[in-house]
């Protein structure tokens, strides 16, 4: 029971009170770059949540291994990377083989959000030695699973504003990327209010 | 424990060597699985629609009725559509498809888009203020108050046309009316599309007399509503008495682009100056064209600064 109401914690936490682009400001680039839409933006959602739970899980077994070579100080970050990378690769490998309506779907935001600093960010945190109890195998799966999800609320909820923007008189200056970063802005603000709940 | 033997064994710049070891080693497997991978998993992919996509416009607009160019050259490839449905790309880009493909090269009929409303800021009059979203489609929804102008078919003015074209052919008039620059115009047909009223139509480029109204209303609605409208009076269907080419049905006089030889007797005869023939302003339009184009060769052969 208490090992589901911790995982139930870190969940949540990665949704809403640390959520990846709107508490911890990572990711910051596919959010802006395709959330002008909500059909896309719903698909790179999908495909971050993918990676960042597979990221998760496998640099989970990465990290046991460099912590038997004794490594793991100074190697994690470029390990991390090469895992990731040559993983994500992979699947999309194989989704293009298997399933080319799946590929159409999300497979090509899979090889722009590889290296995403999102990715790297929940797998770093996942092993980092501060967290009071360290994620165990399950917990860093679904810190990485509800990180996603949470990367996916806040790309849906910015598309659906950013579709309404295109039929308001703002500035010239402020128009496409401007205007979409100070929107971000507020709907960070908006979500400090689920701070303190986790 | 592990780090303990490294030293023991190679003394203390053994972690830089594990290092190196172990992300050689790493490396090494990941791109020996990723080959293994990609030769597990090779899709098979048809050459051809690469060489098609590479020969389209790369513009997206959907004009072919696909969901953009990549769309359209594997409908191309794998289903063997025609060839020539590229509208912006033309006659170029059919030869070069049907090339690829090896097929006879269908003709492709080169279109201009003409909005067809002369109602601008001193003919048409308005019903009210439109204060609503800037958009033709909105301004016409159910509840928002039927558009702003007297005429019921009237253009809006709004914009939206403007903003649907991807080549930036429209833009709007300093009167209210959107300009079609014919030389960008490829005819993709989005505008037709976006106009909530219909007013913007294809034409073949070799048709230059036009009626330039899309209302159906009586003689005396459309002269409360607005200067320059088309009242139905037939002047022009007993002027076209070689060709036949023109014709009112249900109040306005339509141009059957077949018969029509732009001989522009009816354009004469219109009391309201609805229909317009647009062949001297082309031709002058075009001959500005040219010789801009040989004062730049002349610039470029001999600079004159």
């Amino acid at each position: 029971m208490e090992a589901l109401r911790q995982l139930f914690v870190v969940g949540f936490g990665a949704i809403f009170v640390y959520n990846f682009v709107l508490a911890l400001f990572l990711g910051l680039c596919p959010f802006i770059g395709v959330s002008k839409k909500m059909s896309s933006a719903v698909g790179m959602g999908l495909a971050v949540t993918f990676v960042m739970t597979m990221a998760s899980v496998v640099t989970f077994l990465a990290n046991l291994v460099l912590i038997w070579l004794g490594l793991e100080d100074f190697l994690q970050i470029v390990v991390f990377i090469l895992v990731i990378a040559s993983f994500v690769q992979f699947v999309e490998m194989v989704i293009q083989k298997v399933s080319p309506g799946l590929y159409q779907a999300l497979g090509i935001y899979l090889p722009l959000i590889t290296t995403n600093c999102a990715v790297l960010g929940v797998t770093t945190l996942n092993v980092a030695k501060f967290t009071p109890d360290a994620f165990g195998f399950l917990a860093s799966a679904v810190h990485g699973f509800c990180g996603g999800i949470g990367f996916m609320l806040a790309m849906v909820l910015m598309s659906a504003m950013r579709e309404e923007l295109e039929f308001l008189p703002v500035p010239k200056a402020f128009r496409g990327v401007p205007v979409a970063f100070l929107l971000t802005g507020s709907l960070a603000l908006a979500f400090f209010g689920f701070g303190g709940m986790v | 424990m592990t780090t303990a033997y490294i030293t023991l064994a190679l003394g203390t710049g053994a972690t830089v060597v594990a290092a190196v070891a172990v992300l050689a080693v790493l490396g090494a497997l990941f791109g020996l699985s990723l080959y293994v991978g990609s030769r597990v998993f090779a899709v098979d992919v048809d050459p051809r629609i690469d060489a098609v996509l590479d020969a389209l416009p790369g513009a997206n607009c959907g004009a072919c009725g696909f969901g953009g160019c990549r769309a359209y050259a594997e409908a191309v490839v794998l289903e063997g559509k025609e060839t020539g449905l590229c509208a912006p790309g033309g006659a170029e880009v059919c030869a070069a498809v049907s090339k690829i493909m090896g097929v006879e090269a269908a003709s492709a009929d080169a279109k201009v888009a003409v909005v067809h409303c002369r109602g601008d800021a001193c003919s048409a009059r308005e019903r009210g203020r439109y204060a609503g979203v800037a958009d033709c489609r909105a301004a016409l929804v159910p509840g928002a108050g039927g558009g702003s102008t007297a005429c019921a078919h009237g253009c809006l003015g709004l914009g939206t046309c403007v903003a649907a074209c991807p080549f930036g052919a429209l833009v709007m008039g300093p009167d209210g009316l959107p300009q079609v620059i014919e030389r960008l115009c490829t005819g993709c047909g989005k505008c037709v599309e976006a106009c909530p009223r219909g007013i913007i139509q294809l034409h073949s480029r070799k048709q230059h007399v036009f009626v330039l109204c899309s209302s159906h209303e009586k003689a005396k609605a459309v002269r409360a509503a607005c200067d320059v409208g088309c009242i139905g009076c037939k002047r022009c269907e007993k002027a076209c008495d070689k060709f036949d080419a023109i014709k009112v049905i249900d109040n306005l006089a339509v141009i059957d682009d077949e018969k029509c030889r732009n001989c522009a007797k009816c354009v004469a005869v219109c009391p309201q100056g609805t229909i317009w023939n647009l062949r001297k302003a082309r031709k002058a339009l075009d001959k500005k064209r040219a010789e801009e184009k040989t004062a730049a060769e002349r610039e470029v052969a001999c600079p004159t600064s």
